[in-house]
């Protein structure tokens, strides 16, 4: 009997249809239920459940009272278990209890229906710990943890739970600054991992490829161009992300897949990890004294929009890129997240508009072995 | 063009009128505005008059085709990669239907059919080479014998591959330049004997960077290379791998390579079924036991078979996304059209055929070449170089006692009707005057019998 | 809606039709002479060479063999059988039947690559004068048919342009090419070692040209794209392109695969080529044959001929001949001479229509296409890649992913219900840049009611998606078999089956489930 943990936030996706940027807040919440705003995600959760029938018998639902699962798993005839009480006016600490008790229940796989903000605050209750799956029904979805529809999810949650796939690889959870999101303005950051199954083009942003070692070995064969390509008395700050670790999981370091290191070559050939999980100040003690020239950035594109240098990078301040220059920058992108990017263009928000515009222009983009793109990075103002 | 042409049922004028209409535009020229005046053609392609009446269009083609001699009035004993042996009426009943003929590339529902087909195909070839994994046809023997070299470069993480100095010409070009740069190609030399690898040779230019020995089988020259157990141990011993090039034709009475060591199997699939098509008929096969790390190398695609959960046999690609990453390599090779036709027809052979015909004809050809060899020793200044080894189907004839070149012997023997050996002057040198003769099933008691007088005749 | 169901044999695989001592087909039985005289053939062989036990091959009658595949190609949809434009890129066209008559004549089809050239006049003949019209349809100076594919003739083209750099001297290990030409162009030069450059696309769908000018450096060797890409675009500062290649010191290699909607309005050379190639089995008629044997014409400037594969034809005085002496040539990329059937269905098929016919299936092809642009654009759910950019050549690269995003269904989806009338759909090769896609090629070769027809049930179908996504999504019902719905089988190591012999082992004939 497998356990499937189902945490539906059934207010997601409101502010969209009516125009308002998420409903994150009580304040907006009642402004979209005033202009008219029903709820969407309950129909997808049971769009996404629809697909999983055929194994009904071998599944148990674990999930919310009400709306939070629990009356959509018994509109589908599942078998079910409600594990955590909600009031009638659901908030962000209800997901993140829900998510606590199936985390401690053990679930095979939890399902959640919402947008960013719930695949957020999942994350931060259950990590990499157990495999997850959003099913889209948000208005902001910049994480790569969705499904591209509801029946996509519900296909790949049955692969799953069916042992036909067993795969997961690490999908992107982002943070999306609301304040500045409702200005019109876009600014992302990345804030964990999640764990989902592989799913390949059935997964939002994840569009070439349907085995996760195709990800894997394209991200092995940027490691091994950079490492080909890392000069002898350089040093390296290597950036946040699966793609940028590898480098460092090659040569036989295991970091903070969030945080940035820097990499020495020495003059004898032997590279060496000086540093790991810096801040500003720590990164800037070891390369004031370098060489401009002898100090480089590697860094990836985040989330689906493409923000190789964004207002989440606290640690890469304005006077370290100026260092580095342009020049200096290293990208490096798997051929899946470049197509996931729209019109192909990255996005550099240093907070800095002067650092930003020295940084613009063509890059050489690192995309496997002997393999290159050229990419647009503009500065997102 | 006033006049609709059969080929282009919208070059009507009412019809492509109506078109226009239906899309706003007054003539398709506006239709072409993206293509800037300078890089247009101005005024009109200078080519021939069409003849745009089938009649003529036929009588013009045949009268250029028949400036060919027609093949039923000779007597060919060329081979060297592509033979004249018999094609059986149902091959090409088969391959001439329209639906297998002009299908390309669609999905294991509507083009079901040509996915059967070529799934039986690596079956029926599984069976003739005893082993588990066949792939779909590539372009050709050497291109198989290519790709293959790379597979095993891929697999063992080396650069090097070994093959025979007495290979095929043709298929050595075509593998250094293939191969070439990514891996170094060596050749090992070849016993003057018996023509066959020079195993002390062989053990001297193995090394830890060895990839793979390649060898023929039957070599190119016509012997059966009988070293084989050998050169699979001195190859494995130092970690390589073993591929092997056969002739598919033998393996009713030969062993298949991988009973010998071989690793990787690959060939020329023209003798089973297909015209020689002026060296159009040829498509190479690579095959290899079913393990994981070596089905992941393949460059080329594998149809497999499965049920679907209504119980229906159904098809299509195995491991369709075959990545992995070896540093050496930018990757798997490139995909694209080959030869499935040719696959599908080689298959049809083996259908017909079955064990006994396969059987039948090794036999039959064996006997017939190792006649013709006999009779032509027996000529006065012609010698076999190799006959101290077994052959199949071909075999090296010299002529350096007869004082004649093989040019004035197969101009001679032109004269008769008969398409003498393949010159081997200029590809092997140190062979002197010599040539390729080829002996199949289509070769009677009597055609031998013909050839062996007029080659007489040709050297005295 | 066409009533249409495809014929369902259930057809067992070949294996299952075996008897034991049925024969197909008899071969001749030594004479007695021959037999006497070299005794047993076997006697010189090392026993383990020796073949004992007999493949295990079916033992089937004739009749039988035929009736067999007979059936499969009933379970086939070739060109002939479609309004085959779903099949975008592959320029599925009429393959005229007159041609199948000379390549069956023996005078072509029995001919061995090494006959004395004075018996094959016809021949040379046939390959000399294609030569010529390519050059005067590309604007090279020399072809050669050894290449048995477009990606055999792209990595010729590759193998020539390092050939050139090394009789320079000059270290050169880039190819720039940009993401919408087809994979091979990056693939095929790999193999050849080269590092490769992607450029992608502005928001017009137009190669970037910035983009272009950060490739390129002291180390391009070249450059090879298509024009129009598989988009359909057509990139008009393609000159432009060329001259920055050339001023780098990079030679330009066109991939014109598929060149149907330019013959007679574009050529190679005018835009600034150095190399061009074309399929003969897509815009020249010869048949796709399942998946070949097809022919990658591949042409040359001047300057670049002596680097071409070995032999080409010649006309001297009085006949044609075989030139093996290029100085610098690759040497060969395919044994003997290409595939001579290719080049003979071509040559004719130019001959069908002259220089007015060529310009004519141009212009018609485009006119179709943009004839079914216009209607599929009105299909609700259908988008296109680049909606700014509408002008289109022979070909759209269209999207579904409105539709996906409102139904659920996705391209594979429909893709599998259009089997259920009797049509092929093209998504596009990998990697997806266009989400959803799918690719309509119409060519000039179906009338406008079969054009009318296709975009009919494409709209059917739209519909259906609208109405009942479950209907789509669980097709097909009318085809040879239902939906696949165990792809997993084909990925996982321990059930693929390449071989029947294989699956036996593994699965077991009568497997139900995940065994």
């Amino acid at each position: 009997m497998k356990k499937i943990g189902l945490i539906v936030n059934p207010i997601a996706g409101m502010g969209g249809a009516v125009g308002l940027k998420g409903t994150d807040g009580e304040e907006i919440l009642r402004r979209a239920r005033d202009l008219g705003a029903i709820p969407g995600s309950p129909e997808k959760a049971r769009r996404a459940l629809r697909r999983i029938t055929s194994i009904k018998d071998s599944v148990e639902i674990l999930t919310c009272s009400g709306m939070m699962g629990e009356d959509e798993a018994r509109d589908e005839s599942f078998s079910l278990n409600v594990v955590c009480e909600t009031g009638k006016f659901t908030t962000s600490s209800d997901t993140k209890n829900c998510a606590k008790i199936m985390l401690d229940e053990g679930v095979d796989l939890l399902i959640f229906v919402g947008g960013d903000g719930t695949a957020r605050d999942i994350c931060e209750i259950v990590g990499e710990r157990i495999t997850v799956l959003g099913v889209p029904a948000g208005v902001k979805m910049y994480s790569s943890c969705f499904g591209i529809t509801p029946e996509a999810s519900g296909d790949l949650a049955l692969f799953y739970l069916s042992g036909e796939r067993r795969d997961t690889s690490l999908a992107e959870v982002l943070d999306v600054d609301e304040t500045m999101f409702r200005k019109g303005i876009l600014s992302t950051r990345l804030y964990c991992y999640l764990k989902i199954p592989s799913g390949g083009h059935l997964v939002q942003n994840a569009k070439a490829s349907s085995r996760p070692e195709s990800e894997k070995a394209q991200r092995e064969a940027i490691a091994e161009q950079v490492i080909e390509s890392l000069e002898a008395g350089h040093y390296y700050i290597v950036g946040p992300g699966t793609t940028t670790k590898e480098i460092l999981k090659r040569l036989g370091f295991e970091t903070n897949v969030l945080g940035v290191d820097i990499l020495h070559k020495k003059k004898d050939g032997k590279i060496e990890l000086i540093g790991s999980d810096l801040n500003e100040e720590s990164i800037q003690n070891v390369i004031a004294k370098e060489e401009s020239g002898a100090v480089h950035l590697i860094v990836t594109p985040l989330g689906g929009q493409g923000f190789i240098l964004g207002r989440g990078n606290q640690q890469l301040s304005s006077r370290i890129l100026e260092m580095v220059g342009k020049e200096g920058i290293i990208i490096v992108a798997t051929e899946s997240k470049i197509t996931s990017i729209p019109h192909n263009s990255l996005l550099i928000d240093s907070g800095n508009p002067e650092t930003d515009r020295k940084l613009s222009g063509y890059y050489r983009i690192i995309t496997g072995y002997h393999l290159f793109s050229i990419l647009e990075a503009k500065s997102w103002h | 063009m006033e006049e609709a042409h059969p080929y282009i049922p919208n070059s009507a004028p009412d019809v492509k009128k109506e078109m226009l209409e239906a899309i706003g535009v007054k003539s398709i020229d506006d239709l072409y505005k993206q293509i800037p005046e300078e890089i247009r053609l101005k005024g009109r392609l200078n080519l021939p008059e069409p003849l745009t009446s089938e009649l003529e269009l036929r009588n013009h083609v045949l009268s250029i085709l028949n400036k060919n001699a027609d093949p039923g009035d000779y007597k060919s004993f060329l081979g060297g990669g592509c033979w004249n042996h018999y094609v059986p009426a149902i091959c090409d009943e088969i391959n001439h239907r329209s639906e297998f003929l002009t299908a390309y590339a669609g999905d294991p529902y509507e083009d079901n059919g040509r996915f059967q087909a070529l799934f039986e195909y690596e079956s029926l070839m599984g069976e003739l080479l005893d082993m588990d994994v066949v792939s779909v046809p590539t372009f050709s023997w050497g291109q198989s014998a290519a790709m293959s070299l790379r597979m095993a470069s891929r697999i063992t993480g080396r650069r090097e591959a070994i093959v025979p100095d007495v290979m095929s010409r043709e298929r050595f070009l075509l593998i250094k330049n293939y191969c070439e740069p990514s891996m170094k190609i060596r050749t090992v030399k070849h016993d003057r004997e018996t023509g066959m690898i020079d195993l002390e040779d062989l053990r001297n230019k193995i090394s830890g960077d060895t990839a793979a020995v390649y060898f023929e089988n039957p070599a190119y020259l016509g012997f059966i290379e009988t070293g084989g157990k050998e050169i699979s141990e001195i190859s494995h011993e130092k970690g390589g791998m073993v591929v092997v090039g056969v002739d598919p034709i033998s393996l009713g009475v030969l062993s298949p390579p991988g009973h010998y060591g071989a690793d990787i199997v690959c060939g020329e699939l023209q003798s089973l079924g297909i015209h020689q098509h002026f060296g159009g008929g040829l498509g190479g096969f690579i095959s290899s036991r079913d393990d994981e790390k070596i089905v992941m190398e393949y460059p080329l695609r594998l149809f497999g078979t499965t049920k679907n959960s209504r119980g229906e046999q159904v098809f299509g690609d195995v491991a369709y996304e075959r990545t992995s990453f070896a540093k050496r390599e930018g990757g798997k090779d490139f995909v694209g059209t080959m030869a499935a036709l040719w696959g599908i027809t080689a298959g049809v052979y083996l259908a017909l055929m079955g064990p006994k015909g396969m059987n039948e004809i090794g036999k039959l050809i064996m006997q017939r070449s190792r006649y013709a060899m006999k009779k032509m020793g027996e000529i006065p200044g012609v010698t076999l170089p190799f006959s101290r080894s077994p052959h199949f189907k071909e075999f090296v004839v010299n002529f350096d006692r007869t004082g004649k070149r093989v040019k004035e012997i197969n101009r001679r023997l032109l004269k008769d009707k008969i398409f003498g050996g393949l010159d081997l002057s200029e590809v092997f040198p140190e062979n002197g005057q010599s040539a390729l003769f080829s002996i199949n099933e289509t070769h009677t008691y009597q055609d031998i019998g013909f050839l062996v007088e007029r080659l007489r005749e040709a050297v005295s | 809606m066409r009533n249409f169901h495809e014929a369902r044999w259930d057809e067992p695989v070949i294996f299952k039709l075996s008897r034991k001592g049925e024969r197909g087909i008899l071969v001749p039985k030594i004479e007695a002479e021959i037999e006497r005289e070299v005794g047993d053939v076997f006697s010189g062989l090392p026993d383990f060479m020796v073949r004992k036990i007999l493949p295990v091959l079916p033992e089937i009658s004739q009749m039988r063999v035929l009736k067999h595949y007979l059936r499969l190609s009933q379970e086939n949809l070739g060109a002939d059988l479609n309004v085959d434009i779903g099949q975008g890129t592959c320029t599925m066209k009429y393959s005229p039947k007159v041609n199948e008559m000379f390549v069956s004549n023996p005078r072509a089809a029995d001919i061995h690559p090494y006959q004395d050239v004075s018996t094959i006049q016809g021949t040379l003949e046939i390959i000399y004068r294609l030569d010529l019209m390519l050059r005067e349809i590309s604007g090279m100076d020399r072809f050669s048919f050894q290449p048995g594919s477009g990606s055999q003739a792209i990595f010729a083209m590759a193998s020539i342009i390092r050939s050139y750099f090394m009789s320079k001297g000059e270290e050169r290990d880039e190819i720039i090419t940009t993401i919408f030409s087809h994979p091979s162009d990056a693939a095929a030069p790999a193999v050849k070692g080269f590092k490769i450059v992607t450029i992608y696309p502005d928001k017009n769908g137009i190669p970037d040209i910035e983009a272009l000018k950060a490739a390129v450096s002291s180390r391009t060797a070249g450059l090879i794209v298509a024009n129009p890409e598989d988009t359909g675009i057509f990139n008009p500062r393609i000159k432009e392109f060329t001259r920055i290649v050339h001023e780098a010191g990079g030679l330009c290699a066109y991939d014109q695969a598929n060149a149907n909607g330019l013959l007679g309005i574009a050529r190679a050379r005018e835009s600034g080529f150095d190399m061009c190639f074309f399929n003969l089995h897509k815009t020249f008629s010869t048949p796709h044959g399942s998946g070949g044997p097809a022919c990658g014409a591949l042409g040359v400037r001047e300057e670049l001929i002596r680097f071409l594969p070995v032999p080409i034809v010649e006309k001297g005085e009085n006949s044609y001949y075989l030139n093996y002496d290029l100085p610098d040539t690759i040497g060969k990329v395919r044994e003997f001479h290409g595939v001579f059937p290719a080049v003979l269905r071509a040559y004719s098929w130019i001959m069908a229509l002259g220089a007015e016919g060529l310009k004519e299936v141009a212009q018609v092809a485009v006119l179709n296409n943009n004839y079914i642009m216009n209607k599929v654009l009105k299909i609700r759910g259908a988008g296109i890649s680049f909606p700014e950019t509408r002008e289109r050549v022979e070909q759209v690269r269209y999207s579904w992913s409105k539709l996906t995003e409102e139904t659920g269904v996705t391209s594979e989806d429909i893709i599998r219900r259009m089997a259920d009338f009797g049509f092929h759909l093209w998504t596009s090769h990998h990697p997806y840049i266009i989400p959803q896609p799918f690719t309509i090629e119409p060519t000039e070769s179906y009338s406008k009611d079969e054009l009318d027809e296709y975009v009919d049930t494409l709209k059917h179908i739209a519909e259906e998606a609208y109405r009942d996504p479950e209907l789509v999504k669980n097709a097909p019902y009318n085809s040879v078999v239902h939906k696949i719905d165990r792809p997993e089988d084909f990925d996982d190591p321990k059930k693929w089956a390449i071989t029947w012999r294989a699956y036996l082992k593994k699965r077991g004939e009568d497997h139900k489930d995940t065994n």
